[in-house]
């Protein structure tokens, strides 16, 4: 369909499992090639809105349209439209790397004259032509996600998702996968929907992020303006007594909001050189013990932890490893 | 067109990866050879020393189980490819597949052929043997051979994959040993016939797919030792496979 209109438009995209609302009445707008970000913590519904707008989990309630097909009515359409880069694994490690490659061409229907040289160009773009004869249990990991990356790519889909697309990748790696993910969108013009918990990440690619959390956007916006709506700078201070020093503090200087994880105090306000001063005078009358004092501005991930009220890191801690091990389970075998 | 080149995709992905693992070929060998050499001759004479008939429809004990240990392989081969649908889903390959713009019947057709493909090609590797055996194989009957045991193959493979559709974790796999092939194998008819069997146990062959295959190798093979016409067996064994393929389409078309 044509360009005019969105990449992807939600309405009221709902998901239920039993009695547990997954995505709630979502309602999205993405341009044709824009590079969007999904934000959100673990179990905020971010992999539930890719598979729905993937087709491979039907909405409860509510549609999108994905390249101007209706996920419900047209997933057909919809997906000779997408590609996606699954978080887990998804490649067949008893092939090679150009046998994965020709499978997903064939399963995509791309004619046979133009099958060879779309794999060499994909080959090229994430730099394994001189692995693509070796069978995939060779190829360590950061590899394998350039050869996924690759094969998405592979029938020029219009809508491209990558789900966490950098987990437990070396940052070099990572470094990589970003550029090509940039110069995928500015050559190709492919619209790219990606989900992610780096935040540096989604600072780095993202043109607009959309912060969710149960199910819902608590914001959207371009990264720039998510970190200016802040209107502030973020204080972090290690106190042995966070709960005395809150409530003294909230009546002398400005707070805009305040948030404990584990004694560490992140207090949000204006000016915060000038600030700090005023905390460790009242925190010495106050008797509470300061360890340390860390002035911070703004970053993304205070936006997140503004609007989400936890650090994305810790929420996504444990959730880290299980992908990881699923990852040994499969080198042991 | 793209429906099919999706379903040959599929199909070509399976058998090589079956073709490429040299040592479980021949391994896969094994079995049915100490079936034929050690069960064969152990039994058959056996039988000879209690003064019991070692006739089974004019032939040796062991030529008469020959085309059951066909029907063996292709039994265990096939069911276990068709279950590897749940390794598909376990390391993540299947998402590839789902996504892509082809149609769940179609996925179901490329895996079943591909299977049914492979599970042939180890019994083929089975009828050379058939000299050492000392069943007569000529041009014809290794031709009508063909399209038997890929018929049976193919109805094999799918049983394996709607039993993947349902079954949700690797442990399920003892139960389908225990459960499902090693019944099929014993009422098959593969190493004794059935048709002087008490009449409770062999109502329970007859509901055994294999039996049909079994008695239609025997049929090619042996000539004088079966229990149906061939155009029963035959149809039965269509009839068979269409169905379980249609059942093996509609488990795998509900989506969650």
């Amino acid at each position: 369909m044509g360009q005019n209109g969105y990449a992807i438009e939600t309405f009221d995209l709902t998901k239920k499992f039993g009695g547990i609302v997954a995505v709630r009445k979502l309602n999205l707008k993405i341009e044709y090639g824009e590079i969007f970000g999904l934000l959100g913590p673990n179990g905020a519904g971010k992999t539930t809105t890719i598979s729905m707008l993937c087709t491979i989990v039907n909405p409860t309630s509510g549609t999108a349209m994905v390249n101007g097909y209706d996920i419900v009515k047209e997933p057909h359409e919809v997906r000779k439209s997408i590609g996606i880069v699954f978080q887990d694994p998804s490649i067949d490690d008893r092939l090679t790397g150009r046998e994965n490659l020709e499978f997903h061409a064939m399963l995509y229907g791309v004619p046979k004259e133009v099958r060879e040289r779309r794999i060499a160009d994909v080959l090229r773009l994430v730099e394994l032509e001189d692995r693509a004869n070796s069978i995939m249990y060779t190829y360590s990991g950061g590899m394998r996600r350039r050869l996924e990356i690759a094969r998405g790519l592979l029938h020029y889909p219009k809508v491209l998702f990558l789900d966490e697309p950098t987990l437990g990748l070396d940052p070099q790696t990572r470094e990589h996968i970003w550029e090509y993910i940039e110069e995928l969108s500015r050559r190709e013009h492919i619209t790219i929907v990606l989900t992610t918990h780096y935040m540096e990440e989604a600072e780095k690619l993202c043109d607009r992020v959309a912060i969710i959390d149960y199910g819902q956007i608590k914001v959207l916006n371009t990264p720039d303006s998510l970190k200016n709506s802040l209107e502030g700078d973020v204080i972090k201070i290690r106190t042995s007594n966070p709960g005395l020093l809150t409530a003294q503090l909230s009546e002398k200087v400005l707070i805009l909001k305040s948030q404990e994880t584990n004694g560490l105090l992140s207090i949000t306000t204006k000016n915060g050189e000038t600030v700090i001063p005023k905390i460790v005078e009242i925190a010495y009358n106050a008797g509470a013990n300061v360890e340390s004092v860390v002035l911070q501005k703004p970053t993304l991930n205070d936006v997140f932890l503004y609007y989400t009220g936890r650090e994305i890191r810790a929420a996504e801690a444990e959730h880290h490893l299980a992908p990881m091990a699923a990852v040994r389970r499969r080198r042991i075998k | 067109m793209s429906e099919l080149l999706g379903i040959y995709s599929i199909w070509l992905r399976e058998v090589k990866r079956y073709i490429r693992e040299r040592s479980r070929l021949v391994s896969s060998l094994i079995t049915p050879l100490l079936w034929l050499v050690i069960f064969g001759v152990g039994l058959g004479s056996g039988l000879g020393r209690f003064g019991t008939t070692t006739s089974f429809y004019g032939y040796r004990y062991q030529i008469f189980i020959f085309p059951g240990i066909i029907g063996q392989t292709l039994l265990f081969t096939a069911i276990w490819l068709g279950i590897s649908l749940i390794w598909d889903r376990e390391f993540g390959f299947l998402k590839e597949i789902l996504v892509a713009p082809i149609s769940r019947t179609s996925i179901i057709l490329g895996k079943a052929m591909g299977g049914a493909t492979s599970a042939f090609l180890q019994g083929l590797l089975l009828l050379p043997f058939s000299f050492v055996v000392g069943v007569e194989l000529t041009p014809i009957s290794f031709l009508v051979c063909l399209p038997i045991m890929f018929l049976i193959a193919l109805g094999l493979v799918t049983i394996g994959l709607s039993l993947a559709a349902r079954i949700e974790s690797l442990e399920g796999f003892n139960l389908i040993m225990s459960f499902v092939i090693m019944p099929m194998f014993f009422l098959s008819g593969a190493l004794f016939p059935i048709d002087t069997l008490p009449q409770w146990l062999r109502i329970f062959t007859y509901l055994d797919p294999l039996t049909y295959g079994v008695d239609a190798l025997r049929f090619i093979l042996l000539v004088n030792a079966y229990i149906f016409p061939l155009y029963v067996d035959f149809s039965v064994l269509i009839g068979f496979t269409v169905s379980i393929i249609l059942i093996a389409a509609r488990e795998f078309n509900i989506k969650k």
